[in-house]
C-alpha cells in the first residue's frame, strides 16, 4: 500500500485556503467573480419553502372527503391570516354552523378530496449563506454559491462542537500544558476566542458561555464534561449544528493532552487577530475536521517545511495517536520494513521512535501522525 | 437477472471483480484452475470519490493495476477493462463490480400501518442494499407537520411507498403521499434534480399518486409489495430501487456513468451483494444462515431461513466512525461486563472517543485489545437484537389453527430466527477477519450471538463477499466454489446446549470416532467451555449426550447423532447455558470465569493473560 500513515492534521502559518459556499436549494448569487468580502458577507440567498401545515377539514366538519372542497370559503392559492376561517358548513338554514380556521399565516396549497385534508404553507423563510473569510470571490456557482479564497494562516483540530463563528484570538494559556479553567475567563472576554494549553474544563466553557465568548480551543476536554456541556451523549462523530452559543474546537483528542508545539506557538503568533473558526466534525464519507482560519496572516518568517510527500522516514516528526504513550510526540528513528509482531499478537508495519525522554519505542505505524508542516 | 439476458462470453474462465467501498477499492482476480474456480490474488487501493480525484475509476484502476503487477498480466486498456480474455493472455471474460462508495443508498421508506406495510417497505429497502433513514407510516406516533418536519430535514437518494393491500381503501397511502408533496423532498445528491419516489402500494390508488407526487417527484409505479395481507412481494420493488440505484445514485457519484461502460452486468449496492452470495450459499448446504459485516461505521446483519432472505443495517453501530454510539447504546456496565480486568470508567470512555477521532488506529497492548473485542460483542449483540425485530413472520396475517397450533405458541409477528435451528454463522468485518487468533473471532460471535445447538462457524478471510455475490448473478457455480475455497476460514462447529444448570454439574458430554482413530469421550461441565481439536478437512460423526435438562436439538436429555466439521478452532462445546445465558453477577467472579474461559480456549496468549488473573 503507498500510504502507511495517518496523513496529520493542517497546521500552517500560511495557506491558500478555499471554501465552497453552497446553498441548500436553488437560489440567488449575489456576489461577482473577483470581489473582496468579509466573513459577513451575504453571498447567497435563496428561500425555503415555508413550513407546511395539514389540516384535516374532513374530520372537523364531520363530512365526507369529496364534500370538503364544496365548503371551502378559501382556494388554492389564497392567501390566509392565522385564525382566519377556511372552511365553514351550514346546516339547518345557518342555525348550525361549523368552521375551521388556519392554524398559520400562509397560503391555501392543496384541497385533497381523496383525504379531505388542505395544506397551509406558511411563507418562504428566507436562508442566506455568509463568505465566512475575509478573502476574494474565484468562482461563482451559478445558482448555487460562490467558492472563496484567501490566504492565511490554518489550523485544524481533531475534533469540535458548534458551528462557523468569528472572533479574536487571545491567549490565555501560557505554556502547552496549562489547563483553562474557569477563574481564566472573565466578562471582558466577549465576543473572542480564547486558546488554552492542554485542557478546558467543564466548568470553564459554562463560564465561557455566560460571557458570550465566541470560541474555545485547547488541546483536549475529558468526554463526561462534553456530555454535560452538551447535554447529551455523541454517538456519531457528525457535529457542527449543536445548539450552544459558542465552538469548542480541541486539537489532541480527549481527556488531558498537551497542545502539539507547532500548534501552540502559531496560536501564540496569531494572539490578537480575527479568525473565523468552525466545529463541525465529520470522520467518514468526506472527512471534515474544526478549523481556525485567519485570513491575511503574514509570517514573520518563513519556517522550514518538513517534506510530507515522503512520508515516514528516520527523522520525521510525529504524534502518537493512541495507547500507549498516546499523546506524546517523538522523532521516527528506524522503519523495519518486515511485518513484526505485537504485544496483541498481529502482524503489522512498526516503525521505531525516540520519544522526548531519549527512550526508544516501538509503535505500529497506523498508531503515529505525521507533524504537518 | 439470468445469465442468458447479458452479454457474455460463451465460457467464462477468468473473472475480474472489484468493490468500491466508502474508504477502500478491493479487486480480486478469479481463474478456473485444473477444473475448480479459485482466488489467484487481490489488490487494494483508496477509493476515490472524494476529492481532489472525484472520479471512481482511478480507484479501480489502481486496485487493477495492483492485481497487474502481483499476476504480470495485463488488463486495462485506455478503455477500461479488457474483456474478453485475448489470445495473448491480457484482459479477462468477465468483469464486475459493486458499490458502496459515498455511504452507498439511502432510502426514506413510508407506508400505512408501521407493522404491516411501512415494514414490508423496510424490507424491501433492506434487501435492495440501503441504508433505511427513517420509516415514516400513518400510526408512528409522529404528528402530520413532524412528519413533514423529518421529510424536509432527510435527504434521502430516494423514496419508496407503499400502502393499502390491493382492492382496499386508499385514503391513507395518499394521505402519506399528500404529505410527502407537501414536504417536498430533496435528494441527497444533485441540487436542482426531482427526487426519485418508487410507489408499490394499492394499485386501485395509482391515479391519485400520480396526481399528488407526478409533477414534484421522480415517481415509478410498481407491483403493490403487499397485493394480500398474507403475501410479501418485494421482487418489483426491490429491482426498481436497483434501477433507480443505477440511474440517479450512480450516475450522479462521479466517475460511475464510465465504470457502468466496463462491465456488462450493472453494479450492485455492495450489501444487496453480500446478501446474495449468503443466499447461494444457504441454498447449496439447505440451512439456515446468518451473516454479519461488523465495519467501522455501520453493522450488516443478513439472514437466510428457509427461502426467506432479509437484511437489517445498524446504521449506527460499528467498530471506528460509530463506536461512541456502541458505548451510548449498550452502555458502560455491558461493555466491562465482558473484560476482565480494573479498568476506570472515564478512561474506557476517552479512549472509545479517541478511537472514534482516530478511526484508523489499531490495538498495541493486549488490554487495547480485549476493550476492543469487548465493543465488538455489544455491537453484534445489538445488531443482531435489531435484525430478530425485522426478520419476522408476516404481522397481520390470521393463521388458520388447528388445536395442535393452539398449543404452539408460534403467532404472527414472531422472529423467524430460531437459534437452534441456525446452521451457520458467518463473520466478516475487520475485528472478526483480522482477529490475531481465530478463536478470538469464534468467541466474540458466540457471546453476541448465543447460538444454540450445533452451530458451524466461519468468518470471511479477506472481505470479497461483495464480489462474489455479485458474480453469482451470472455465475452461481464459480462464486460458491471461490467463496468456500478462498473466502470462508472454516472456525469450526460450537455445540451449545440450551438449559441451565449447576456450575460444576455435568451439562454434556461428546463422543465420536476422531480421523486418526482415537476414541474421543468428553464430558464438560456447566458452566465452562471446552475446545476439541479438529481439522477443517475432516468430517466427524458424533453421538451427543445432553445432560437431563439440556437440549442440543433432539429434545431434553435426548441424543443428538450428527456429523460436524473441524476448522482451525475445531470444535468448541460451550456449556455456559442458553435460555437463560447468564454471567456472573459479582465482578470478581466473573473476571474469573472469563479467565477461565480465555484460558480453556487459548484466546489470548496464557502468560499476559497470567497478569490479569492477579
Amino acid at each position: 500500500m503507498a500510504h502507511a500513515y495517518t496523513p496529520g492534521l493542517k497546521v500552517t502559518e500560511l495557506a491558500t485556503i478555499r471554501k465552497v459556499r453552497r446553498l441548500p436549494i436553488l437560489g440567488e448569487v449575489l456576489v461577482q467573480e473577483g470581489q473582496e468580502v468579509t466573513p459577513e458577507t451575504v453571498v447567497a440567498r435563496a428561500e425555503l419553502p415555508g413550513n407546511p401545515h395539514t389540516v384535516n377539514v374532513a374530520n372537523s366538519l364531520s363530512v365526507e372527503p369529496e364534500d370538503v372542497p364544496h365548503f371551502m370559503v378559501k382556494k388554492v392559492g389564497e392567501a390566509v391570516k392565522k385564525g382566519e376561517v377556511i372552511a365553514t358548513y351550514r346546516a339547518f338554514f345557518g342555525l348550525m354552523k361549523n368552521n375551521v380556521a388556519s392554524p398559520v399565516d400562509g397560503t391555501i396549497e392543496n384541497i385533497s378530496a381523496v383525504t379531505g385534508q388542505v395544506v397551509v404553507r406558511e411563507p418562504a423563510i428566507p436562508v442566506q449563506i455568509q463568505a465566512y473569510i475575509r478573502g476574494k470571490v474565484v468562482q461563482v456557482l451559478p445558482r448555487e454559491g460562490v467558492i472563496v479564497e484567501t490566504q492565511g494562516a490554518f489550523i485544524q483540530g481533531i475534533f469540535g462542537v458548534g458551528g462557523e463563528r468569528q472572533g479574536k484570538l487571545k491567549m490565555v494559556a501560557r505554556t502547552p500544558d496549562d489547563v483553562l479553567e474557569e477563574k481564566d475567563v472573565s466578562p471582558a472576554d466577549h465576543g473572542q476566542i480564547l486558546i488554552g494549553g492542554s485542557l478546558v474544563t467543564g466548568k470553564a466553557v459554562k463560564k465561557a458561555m455566560e460571557y458570550g465568548v465566541k470560541g474555545i480551543v485547547a488541546g483536549g476536554i475529558i468526554d463526561t464534561d462534553l456530555l454535560e456541556i452538551l447535554g447529551y451523549d455523541i454517538g456519531v462523530a457528525i457535529t457542527g449544528h449543536e445548539d450552544i452559543p459558542l465552538t469548542v474546537i480541541i486539537t489532541e483528542g480527549f481527556g488531558r493532552i498537551r497542545m502539539a508545539e507547532k500548534t501552540f506557538h502559531l496560536l501564540k503568533d496569531l494572539d490578537g487577530y480575527t479568525a473565523s473558526i468552525n466545529g463541525a466534525t465529520q470522520i467518514r464519507a468526506g472527512v471534515m475536521r474544526p478549523e481556525i482560519i485567519v485570513a491575511g496572516y503574514v509570517p514573520k518568517t518563513r519556517a522550514v517545511e518538513t517534506d510530507v510527500a515522503q512520508g515516514l522516514v528516520p527523522g520525521t516528526p510525529i504524534r502518537i495517536i493512541r495507547e500507549p504513550f498516546f499523546g506524546q510526540l517523538a522523532e521516527v528513528v528506524e522503519l523495519p520494513p518486515e511485518l513484526e509482531t505485537i504485544e496483541t499478537e498481529a502482524h503489522v508495519r512498526i516503525l521505531k521512535a525516540r520519544l522526548a525522554n531519549g527512550q526508544v519505542v516501538t509503535i505500529p505505524r497506523a498508531n503515529v501522525e505525521i507533524i504537518e508542516e | 437477472m439470468k445469465n442468458g439476458s447479458y452479454d457474455l462470453p460463451p465460457e467464462i474462465n477468468s473473472v475480474l471483480a472489484t468493490d468500491c467501498g466508502s474508504t477502500t477499492t478491493k479487486a480480486i482476480l478469479i481463474e478456473k484452475v485444473n477444473g475448480e474456480y479459485r482466488l489467484i490474488v487481490r489488490g487494494e487501493a483508496p477509493t476515490t470519490v472524494e476529492a481532489p480525484f472525484e472520479d471512481v475509476t482511478m480507484g479501480a484502476r489502481n486496485a487493477i493495476r495492483e492485481v497487474e503487477e502481483l499476476t504480470g498480466r495485463r488488463l486495462l486498456s485506455e478503455e477500461g477493462v479488457i474483456t474478453p480474455r485475448q489470445p495473448d493472455g491480457s484482459g479477462v471474460d468477465l468483469y464486475v463490480s459493486t458499490s458502496s462508495a459515498g455511504g452507498g443508498l439511502q432510502m426514506m421508506v413510508a407506508g400505512v400501518v408501521k407493522s404491516m406495510t411501512a415494514e414490508s417497505a423496510q424490507r424491501a429497502a433492506l434487501g435492495a442494499g440501503a441504508i433505511v433513514m427513517d420509516v415514516i407510516s400513518v400510526d408512528d406516533g409522529r404528528r402530520p407537520h413532524e412528519k413533514i418536519e423529518r421529510i424536509r430535514h432527510l435527504r434521502p437518494d430516494m423514496i419508496l411507498l407503499s400502502g393499502g393491500i390491493d382492492g382496499g381503501t386508499i385514503t391513507h397511502v395518499v394521505e402519506i403521499a399528500e404529505l410527502i408533496a407537501a414536504a417536498e423532498p430533496k435528494p441527497r445528491l444533485g441540487i436542482g434534480f426531482k427526487l426519485p419516489i418508487i410507489y408499490a402500494g394499492n394499485k386501485d390508488a395509482r391515479h391519485h399518486i400520480q396526481k399528488t407526487l407526478g409533477d414534484k417527484l421522480d415517481l415509478r409505479i410498481v407491483d403493490n409489495l403487499r397485493p394480500v395481507l398474507e403475501k410479501e412481494v418485494l421482487g418489483p420493488a426491490r429491482e426498481e430501487i436497483h434501477n433507480l440505484f443505477m440511474e440517479h445514485v450512480m450516475a450522479q457519484a462521479p466517475g460511475y456513468n464510465k465504470l457502468m461502460k466496463w462491465t456488462p452486468i450493472p453494479i450492485m449496492p455492495t450489501p444487496g451483494a453480500v446478501g446474495l452470495i449468503m443466499q447461494a450459499t444457504a441454498k447449496k448446504y439447505n440451512i439456515s444462515v446468518v451473516g454479519v459485516d461488523i465495519g467501522g461505521a455501520t453493522t450488516d446483519v443478513f439472514s437466510v431461513v428457509g427461502d426467506v432472505f432479509n437484511r437489517t443495517v445498524s446504521a449506527n453501530l460499528g467498530m471506528s466512525y460509530s463506536i461512541s454510539n456502541v458505548l451510548l447504546e449498550a452502555g458502560t456496565a455491558n461493555i466491562m461486563r465482558w473484560i476482565p480486568f480494573d479498568i476506570d470508567e472515564a478512561d474506557l470512555r476517552n479512549r472509545i472517543r479517541n478511537k472514534m477521532i482516530r478511526p484508523t488506529t489499531i490495538p498495541q497492548t493486549l488490554d487495547e485489545l480485549v476493550i476492543e473485542q469487548a465493543l465488538a460483542r455489544e455491537a453484534l449483540r445489538l445488531a443482531f437484537e435489531h435484525h430478530k425485530t425485522l426478520a419476522v413472520g408476516l404481522k397481520g396475517v390470521q393463521k388458520q389453527r388447528t388445536i395442535g397450533d393452539a398449543f404452539d405458541q408460534s403467532a404472527s409477528g414472531e422472529s423467524l430466527i430460531n437459534m437452534m435451528d441456525l446452521g451457520m454463522l458467518i463473520g466478516s468485518g475487520g475485528v472478526l477477519s483480522h482477529a490475531p487468533r481465530r478463536v478470538q473471532s469464534a468467541l466474540m460471535m458466540l457471546d453476541a450471538f448465543l447460538p444454540e445447538g450445533v452451530t458451524t462457524l466461519t468468518v470471511d478471510s479477506i472481505f470479497m463477499m461483495p464480489q462474489l455475490g455479485v458474480l453469482s448473478t451470472v455465475h452461481e457455480q464459480a462464486a460458491v466454489e471461490v467463496f468456500e475455497k478462498d473466502c470462508l476460514i472454516w472456525l469450526g462447529t460450537a455445540i451449545a446446549p440450551v438449559g441451565a444448570g449447576r456450575e460444576g454439574e455435568d451439562c454434556v458430554t461428546v463422543r465420536g470416532t476422531l480421523p486418526d482413530g482415537t476414541q474421543l469421550q468428553e464430558t464438560v461441565k456447566f458452566g465452562s467451555m471446552k475446545r476439541i481439536p479438529l481439522r477443517e478437512a475432516d468430517l466427524v460423526e458424533l453421538e451427543i449426550h445432553p445432560a437431563r435438562g439440556f437440549d442440543v436439538g433432539a429434545g431434553k436429555g435426548h441424543v443428538l447423532k450428527t456429523k460436524v466439521r473441524g476448522g482451525v478452532v475445531g470444535i468448541i462445546v460451550d456449556a455456559r447455558g442458553r435460555q437463560p445465558f447468564v454471567l456472573p453477577e459479582d465482578s470478581a467472579q466473573r473476571r474469573k470465569k472469563l479467565l477461565e474461559w480465555f484460558n480453556a480456549l487459548e484466546v489470548y496468549p496464557a502468560e499476559l493473560l497470567a497478569r490479569y488473573a492477579r
